[in-house]
């Protein structure tokens, strides 16, 4: 890995239009550190493709600049810029075999010959693709034109690789294996990857840091537990991971900690994360594997009587949608272990939280 | 898993899978897909027999044609027979024998007058071979029921010189059949010499090899204009946003809902010398009012013409094929390092060969066959093949010249389409 403190990438307030109406992209500040897997993560629409193609070249950014290795790049032509793109359709071009596909941008660098060859030979090797050099594309599963396009994203050295939703069109055991295989190629080449997805457990999975994108914006970056642990607004918290989130006002505000009125009239005591003043209204977030069933007196300090309206079996542990402080969807997941599924549909069970696990966030 | 895989083996060992009651699979799979084929043999009935009716039936009189002209075996049935019998190397003339059979033939035709057995047919088609002949064929008929019964030969001579020529005779056994080889030696500029040797015309005579080749000439140019100029046009469409792109398809498009007549005439307007460019051109002293350049009447005005009537077939299957290429081809060459150019030359273009090849054989072969607009526009040194071809079915009435030089059309299609398959693969071709 390329020890430097400057970052690899750096935007700076930059927005970018299409139809001279809607700003696609708002005010976007990021630095990429050299040698890091940072993902772009938000639902379809955000602007993270955009931001990508502003990268890459291939979309003038409408205002700010960007920078690589410290250069601003906004008049450098794409294919000055030196780099590795995944597509999510793989792009590979379908008139060439494998090996050709690879050696272009070799050839387009006039690397010689048996460099190319070699080149190309460690790049297969680096995906266990060894023997599909001749195969042409369409001769191979989606799996594999996956991992050549990588390959051929990584065979000429490039510092930077991007890739939009490179695993999108792979069905879900290939997905996770993938994700497993980039991440690993990421660690031993060191290269820097900026990596496009809406799938957030991928993203969880891959990545050094997370910038969740909504409308635009980039709603946070943190690495991932973070992000998990500590969502710093709501949309951060419903996006990742599933989340419980009721309604309320802020009553008290005691430092680090807040008691919050929701709805129906009951006090939750939460992690006061952005809320700044008493009377505020605020969205209480709750993971549903830190909601406690039956929990020993005293152990929590809240605590409440919900109505189970359904339990779905799911293996390795229950879900339950419980009713409770005015919120019919609230999800509880109990771990399926013995003795522990008292739960009956239709009665109402003791439940119960710590307050650390319970964020309020400012609407 | 162990109990199917057996049972696999056991219905295989013979060589032919069979299904479980051990009737073949194949045949099974026949018998469940009969229904199907055979509704779509009803489907496609109708279309069938159309293109049997307007199409291989014609084509197939057209080659019939080329080769078959009955004149002589029906106008003069007996002599054509019993002329196969002399031997023109052992005498200058037939006997007396022969040209009393022919006399009387021809005494015989001009009474019973059946329509295209008449002399005037067999005139018609000595004439072919041997130009100015025909009157003395007609005049002889008029004659012949007067003739004395003996010395026939001698009579008949008496009548014109002509009939004293060997090389009629000669020429009237050559023809003496059915089935005709002549219509094409015609067509590549060929004749038979005294010696019915088959010779080479002389150069004042020797039209249509000509053009032919001016016919393969002018629709390569055609074909090579009209891709230079869809090119362009049909990447900028595929990459504009729909609306944009549905306004200039429309633009693309907007000849065909002219009248092809109107746009030739139209072309007549703007292009002759008193025409609007030619004005323009004076105007602006690029010419001198004496100089005007010729455009139309030419060769000029049939490519021009013919290369906007033609553009749309060549833009068509191009802008389809670009519109199935993303754009991510293109960005991953460039992103790799390829410049635009390079990129374009290595990724872009060999992509867009089935379109380009369809469009290219497409436009290339309406043009070869083009008919009206070099009729219209062409002049004489514009014409091509099929203005002939035209010609010989409206004016000459050759129709056997005619067939055999569209015959020789047909072949030239097919063998570049042949070609094409060799090199570009017809499964290759995208129309559309
Ligand atoms: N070429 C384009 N022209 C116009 N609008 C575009 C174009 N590409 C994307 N957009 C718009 O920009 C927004 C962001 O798109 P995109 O960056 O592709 O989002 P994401 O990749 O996060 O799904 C969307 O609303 C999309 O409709
Ligand atoms: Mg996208």
């Amino acid at each position: 890995m390329t020890v430097s403190n400057d970052p690899l990438v750096q935007f700076q307030h930059v927005q970018k239009s299409y139809d001279g109406e809607v700003l696609v992209v708002k005010d976007l500040n990021l630095d990429v550190e050299r040698g890091e897997f940072l993902t772009m993560l938000g639902p379809s629409g955000s602007g993270k493709t955009t931001c990508l193609m502003m990268l890459a070249g291939f979309e003038p950014a409408t205002h700010g600049e960007i920078y690589l290795a410290g250069k601003p790049i906004n008049k450098v032509a794409p294919h000055k810029r030196g780099i590795g793109m995944v597509f999510q359709n793989y792009a590979l071009f379908p008139h060439m075999s494998v090996e050709e596909n690879l050696a272009f941008p070799l050839q387009v660098r006039n690397m010689s010959r048996s460099d190319q060859e070699d080149r190309v030979k460690k790049a297969l090797d680096m995906v266990q693709l060894g023997d599909f050099g001749k195969r042409r594309p369409a001769q191979l599963s989606g799996g594999q034109q996956q991992r050549v396009a990588v390959a051929r994203a990584l065979v000429f050295d490039p510092d930077l690789v991007l890739m939009d939703e490179p695993l999108g069109a792979l069905d879900k055991n290939l997905r996770e294996q993938m994700q497993y295989e980039i991440k690993h190629i990421h660690e031993r080449l060191g290269v820097t990857v900026v990596y496009v997805t809406h799938d957030q457990s991928e993203a969880l999975t891959m990545s050094n840091r997370i910038a969740v994108f909504n409308d635009g914006v980039i709603q946070q970056l943190a690495p991932p537990a973070d992000l998990y642990e500590r969502p710093e607004n709501a949309f951060v918290a419903q996006f990742i991971g599933e989340n419980n989130r009721l309604a309320g006002t802020v009553r008290e505000l005691n430092g680090e900690h807040c008691a919050v009125e929701t709805v129906d009239g009951s006090i939750v005591h939460a992690l006061a994360v952005n809320v700044t003043k008493p009377g505020e209204s605020c969205t209480l977030s709750l993971r549903p594997e830190r909601v406690i069933t039956n929990p020993e007196p005293g152990s929590v300090n809240n605590n409440f009587q919900a109505n189970v309206v359904e339990l779905i079996y799911l293996g390795d542990h229950i879900r339950a949608r419980m009713s409770l402080c005015g919120n019919d969807e609230f999800i509880v997941k109990v771990p399926n272990s013995a003795g522990k599924s008292a739960l009956q549909e239709g009665a109402s069970a003791p439940i119960g939280w710590l307050e650390e696990d319970c964020r309020a966030l400012a609407m | 898993m162990v109990a199917s895989a057996s049972s696999i083996e056991s219905s295989s060992t013979s060589g032919v899978i069979v299904a479980e009651d051990g009737i073949p699979l194949k045949a099974k799979l026949a018998r469940t897909t009969r229904r199907t084929r055979l509704r779509a043999l009803l489907l496609t009935m109708p279309l069938l027999l159309f293109l049997v009716i307007t199409f291989v039936i014609p084509i197939g009189q057209m080659l019939l044609r080329s080769v078959n002209h009955t004149a002589v075996v029906n106008v003069v049935p007996n002599f054509a027979v019993a002329i196969q019998d002399w031997d023109e190397n052992d005498s200058e003339y037939p006997s007396e024998e022969l040209i009393k059979i022919f006399v009387q033939d021809l005494a015989r035709a001009r009474k019973v007058r059946e329509v295209g057995k008449t002399v005037g047919n067999l005139a018609v088609r000595v004439n072919y071979e041997i130009p100015g002949t025909a009157s003395i064929f007609k005049s002889a008929a008029r004659k012949v029921g007067k003739f004395e019964d003996e010395n026939y030969r001698e009579q008949l001579f008496a009548l014109h010189k002509k009939w004293q020529n060997p090389n009629l005779w000669r020429t009237l056994k050559r023809i003496s059949h059915a089935y005709t080889p002549s219509f094409y030696v015609a067509a590549i500029d060929r004749q038979y010499d005294e010696q019915g040797n088959i010779v080479k015309k002389p150069e004042k005579l020797s039209i249509y090899v000509d053009i032919f080749l001016r016919t393969l000439w002018l629709s390569a140019v055609i074909t090579g204009i009209c891709l230079l100029l869809a090119f362009p046009i049909s990447f900028l469409m595929s990459v504009l946003p729909l609306k944009t792109s549905n306004l200039l398809m429309i633009m693309v498009l907007l000849p065909f809902w002219t009248s092809l007549l109107v746009r030739t005439t139209a072309w007549i307007a703007i292009l002759q010398s008193q025409g609007v460019i030619n004005n323009i051109l004076v105007w602006l002293g690029v010419f001198g009012d004496e100089s005007r350049p010729q455009m139309i009447y030419n060769q000029t005005g049939t490519i021009i013409t013919m290369v906007h009537i033609l553009l749309p077939f060549m833009v068509l299957p191009l802008f389809s094929v670009m519109k199935t290429i993303p754009p991510s081809y293109m960005r991953a060459a460039r992103s790799m390092g390829g410049s635009w150019l390079y990129s374009f030359y290595r990724i872009y273009l060999p992509q867009t060969v089935p379109g380009i090849a369809a469009g290219t054989l497409l436009v290339f072969i309406l043009a070869i066959g083009y008919y009206i607009t070099p009729a219209i526009v062409g002049g004489q040194d514009g014409l091509l093949i099929s203005n002939l071809i035209a010609g010989h079915m409206q004016q000459s009435l050759n129709w056997s010249l005619a067939a055999a030089l569209g015959s020789i059309l047909l072949v030239i299609v097919l063998f570049l389409y042949w070609l094409y398959n060799k090199f570009v693969g017809v499964d290759n071709l995208k129309f559309g």
